[in-house]
This record gives C-alpha cells, sequence and structure tokens, in this order.
C-alpha cells in the first residue's frame, strides 16, 4: 500500500457541478496520488456519488478541472474513451450486461475496442474470474448470479481493461448482508495490490482498515479529510462527529 | 361460394400475392425509418427529438387514406402545376411509401421506448469501459431493447398488413380492390367477403405464430 506522493493521479481543482438550480458540488479541490485508497463518507445526498462520476466524466462538470491520469475530463479534445480504458468503474446496482454471459461480459470491451484478441482476452477474463473466485461461473448469464457474485463480477470486467484507476461507487450498498464481506476481500485484496482506488461507500470498518486517507463529504463540499485514524479518533469538525455518531 | 373459390379464387390468391407484396415493401422501408426517427428521438440533442417527434406527430395525426390520396394524387400534381415536371406514381410506389410513412412512425415509437426501457446504467457502464456511444448502442443496448419491442413490432406488423386494404382506394390491385371487382362480377358479397376475410385470418394467424416461435426462439438466448 505504498503511496506515490511524486504521482497525481487524479487532480481536482475548484470542481463544481449543478443540476440545474441545485448545486450540488461546491468549490472540491483535492489530489489524489498513485497507489492511494482514498474513501469518500458523507451522508446521502452530500454530492459522493456525483464527485465520483464527475471524475470519468460521466457527469458533465459545470465549473473547475479534474484532470485524471493525465486526460483534462474538461477539455473538449480530451478523448474521453480513452481516459475511460485506463479507468475502472464499479456501480452500486452492478450494471452487468444482460444481453451477456459472465465471460462475454469481461471480454466485449478489450475484444470490441482491439486491445486484445479473443483468445488473450478471454485468457485474460479467465485469470480475472479466478482472482474473484468465480471461474466456474464463466457460461452463467447475469440473472443467475446472486448480487455478491455480480458485483465481483462487475470488478473482473473493469479490471480487464487493466485499468490504472479504480472508482467504486457504493459496491455493496445494494447487497445482502452476507455478501457484503466478499465483495470487500476483493477490494482489499485489490488495494494491496498497489492499486489507486476512490471508494465511496457506507462501510465505516472497510474505511478504517484499508483507506489511505478518508475525504467526509456534506453539503457539496469536503467537510473534513484524513487518515482513518484522524477522522475515527479525532474528528475536528461538528458534522464529521454528528455524522460518525449515527453511524458508528 | 364452391362457384366463387373455383372462377375467382386464383384471382383471389394472387390478389392475396400483392396485398403481401405490398405489405413486405412497407415494411422494410418502415424498419428503416423506424430505427431512423427512433434513434433520432433516444440522442441527446434538441434539435434531433423535435424532428422525430413532429414526423411521428404528423404522421399520427393525419389518417392513412387521407395520406394515401395525397400521396398519390396530390403530389403529382404538385408537380405537375406548380414545377412544370411531370411525375407519375405508380400505386405500389406510393402505397409503400404510405404505408411506410405510417408503419414508420409507429415503429419509431416502439424503437424510442423500448431503448429507454433500458436501464441506464447498461449504457453507463459501457461507456465506462471505454466503449464510445454507438458501440455501446449496438453492442449492449440495442440487443436488450429489441427483446422487449418484439411483441409490438409484430403487432405493428399485423396492423400494416390489415393497413394495406386501405390502398385498395388508390387503385393498388390488393385482395380488398379485387374482392370488390368480385362481387361486382356476381354480387354475390356475403361469399366473397367472407371468403376475403378467411384468407386475411388465415394468412395472419400463420405470421402470428411464426412471431411466438421467433420470440421464444430469442428469449431463451436470454
Amino acid at each position: 500500500m505504498a503511496v506515490n506522493k511524486n504521482k497525481v493521479k487524479i487532480h481536482v481543482e475548484n470542481l463544481s457541478k449543478s443540476f440545474h438550480n441545485l448545486e450540488v458540488l461546491k468549490d472540491i479541490s483535492t489530489d489524489i496520488y498513485e497507489g492511494e485508497v482514498v474513501v469518500i463518507i458523507g451522508p446521502s445526498g452530500s454530492g459522493k456519488s456525483t464527485f465520483l462520476r464527475c471524475m470519468n466524466r460521466l457527469e458533465k462538470i459545470t465549473g473547475g478541472t479534474v484532470v485524471i491520469d493525465g486526460y483534462d475530463v474538461c477539455d473538449k479534445k480530451t478523448n474521453l474513451n480513452k481516459m475511460r480504458e485506463n479507468v475502472g468503474m464499479v456501480f452500486q446496482h452492478f450494471n452487468l450486461f444482460k444481453n451477456l454471459n459472465v465471460l462475454q461480459n469481461l471480454m466485449l470491451a478489450p475484444v470490441d475496442l482491439k486491445k486484445e484478441t479473443r483468445d488473450e482476452a478471454r485468457a485474460h477474463a479467465m485469470n480475472m474470474l479466478k482472482k474473484v473466485g468465480l471461474e466456474e461461473k464463466a457460461g452463467v448469464y447475469p440473472s443467475k448470479l446472486s448480487g455478491g457474485q455480480k458485483q465481483r463480477v462487475a470488478i473482473a470486467r473493469a479490471l480487464c481493461m487493466n485499468p490504472d484507476i479504480m472508482l467504486f461507487d457504493e459496491p455493496t450498498s445494494a447487497l445482502d448482508p452476507e455478501m457484503v464481506g466478499e465483495v470487500l476481500n476483493v477490494m482489499k485484496q485489490l488495494a494491496a495490490e498497489g492499486m489507486t482506488m476512490v471508494v465511496v461507500t457506507h462501510e465505516m470498518g472497510f474505511a478504517r482498515d484499508v483507506a489511505d486517507r478518508i475525504l467526509f463529504m456534506s453539503d457539496g463540499m469536503i467537510e473534513e479529510e484524513g487518515t482513518p485514524e484522524e477522522i475515527f479518533k479525532d474528528p475536528k469538525s461538528q458534522r464529521t462527529r454528528d455524522f460518525l455518531s449515527c453511524v458508528l | 361460394m364452391v362457384r366463387i373459390i373455383s372462377e375467382y379464387g386464383e384471382l383471389l390468391l394472387r390478389a392475396m400475392g400483392q396485398t403481401l407484396l405490398l405489405a413486405l415493401c412497407g415494411l422494410v422501408f418502415a424498419c428503416v425509418l423506424g430505427l431512423f426517427f427512433g434513434m433520432l428521438s433516444v440522442l441527446k440533442n434538441r434539435a434531433c427529438n423535435i424532428i422525430a417527434q413532429v414526423f411521428v406527430d404528423v404522421i399520427r395525426g393525419v389518417p392513412m387514406i387521407v395520406l394515401a390520396f395525397f400521396i398519390y394524387f396530390g403530389v403529382p400534381y404538385f408537380f405537375q402545376n406548380f414545377l412544370n415536371k411531370n411525375v407519375t406514381l405508380s400505386a405500389l410506389t406510393a402505397g409503400t411509401i404510405c404505408l411506410a410513412l405510417n408503419c414508420g412512425a409507429y415503429m419509431a415509437e416502439i424503437i424510442r421506448a423500448g431503448i429507454q426501457s433500458v436501464d441506464k446504467g447498461q449504457m453507463e457502464a459501457a461507456r465506462s469501459l471505454g466503449l464510445p456511444y454507438w458501440r455501446a448502442m449496438h453492442r449492449v443496448v440495442l440487443p436488450q431493447a429489441i427483446k422487449t419491442m418484439i411483441p409490438s413490432i409484430i403487432n405493428q406488423f399485423i396492423i400494416t398488413l390489415k393497413d394495406t386494404s386501405i390502398l385498395s382506394v388508390i387503385g393498388f390491385p390488393e385482395l380488398v380492390n379485387s374482392a370488390k371487382n368480385v362481387v361486382a362480377d356476381t354480387f354475390k358479397s356475403f361469399e366473397t367477403w367472407a371468403l376475403v376475410a378467411v384468407m386475411y385470418l388465415i394468412v395472419i394467424t400463420i405470421l402470428s405464430k411464426v412471431a411466438k416461435i421467433l420470440e421464444r426462439r430469442l428469449n431463451n438466448g436470454r
């Protein structure tokens, strides 16, 4: 879990985002370094997911700049598709392609974008399935998987593109409690391998154990940030304290 | 009844052939139009949406019989009197255009609704992997949308097949038009129209059955 402080992977500067008249993100600035695991916590409606979705430009940015993996996402000339090849994303509701089986889900993007031949992609996909412990599900359609299995497949699918950065948008929020562990374990393993990760979650245990840094968001702003120790043991802001007393 | 079948059976069968030909021509172009305007209406572009909406509203707001008269009589008249050009449309051409426009508008709505019924997360997931919009549409969204669209599309095909009868008014020798001639010859309207009804019924029943099988096949692939 070595954080390389010399290399900024995600640079966010004065980021703001509005939906019509509703200001969801207000003037957010932060730098995320190579190999760093940043966990974003905060009450619902505080803009956590929107912040994450601004990073790979699933949401249009209304102000400020985001530079991710060297790509300025606000610049009209930036090839967003190229950027997204290097930035994996895992969604709350898995979003596995329902018309494809597990193996096809994993192979679609690498083959379609000509990053790998069919055979390479298949071998790579099987490797990734092994990594998340689901090799035997290769030929199965998503509708036949449990929530935890779906999310592990979704992680494997993102990894098949060999991303430099992984974004997780509440990856365990839609899971039955007994399935949360299996997904978190995969994420922990990924963190241990040095992946740069940004995780929006309500799993405080995960935040405490795995995060290098925690951002507490409230009302579209970063209210407080620090190591898990600082945030959980000695929160500076009243809002952080209120929030933590509710969830812990 | 037997006399009608023996004397006019061949003529009516040939007329049924013409009906099917007209329906097929209309449907092929309707699919193209439907796909085009359906796509325009789901694009994130105001101008495209408006164009699609206007097309659908105009065609839906005009009875097909009026559309048929307009295309077959109105358009050539317009070219002759205002542009001094001689344009004649065969009944088949005019009929095909008319069916294509009419069915195309409804198809556009079916396709729009089908695409919009696919969870937005599917497109987002595909885009987040780096797939361009049209690749994501082609590989992920459309295959799922088509499955939900199939019953409505089949329904629309059947309606279009029946709507060919309206085109008897522009003199296309399809089934209804030919049956009218048979009645004029024989004065046996009960037998003739009953026979025509049964002919439509048989063809449409066969089509529905084939469609059901096709639908089941597609659903097996999940």
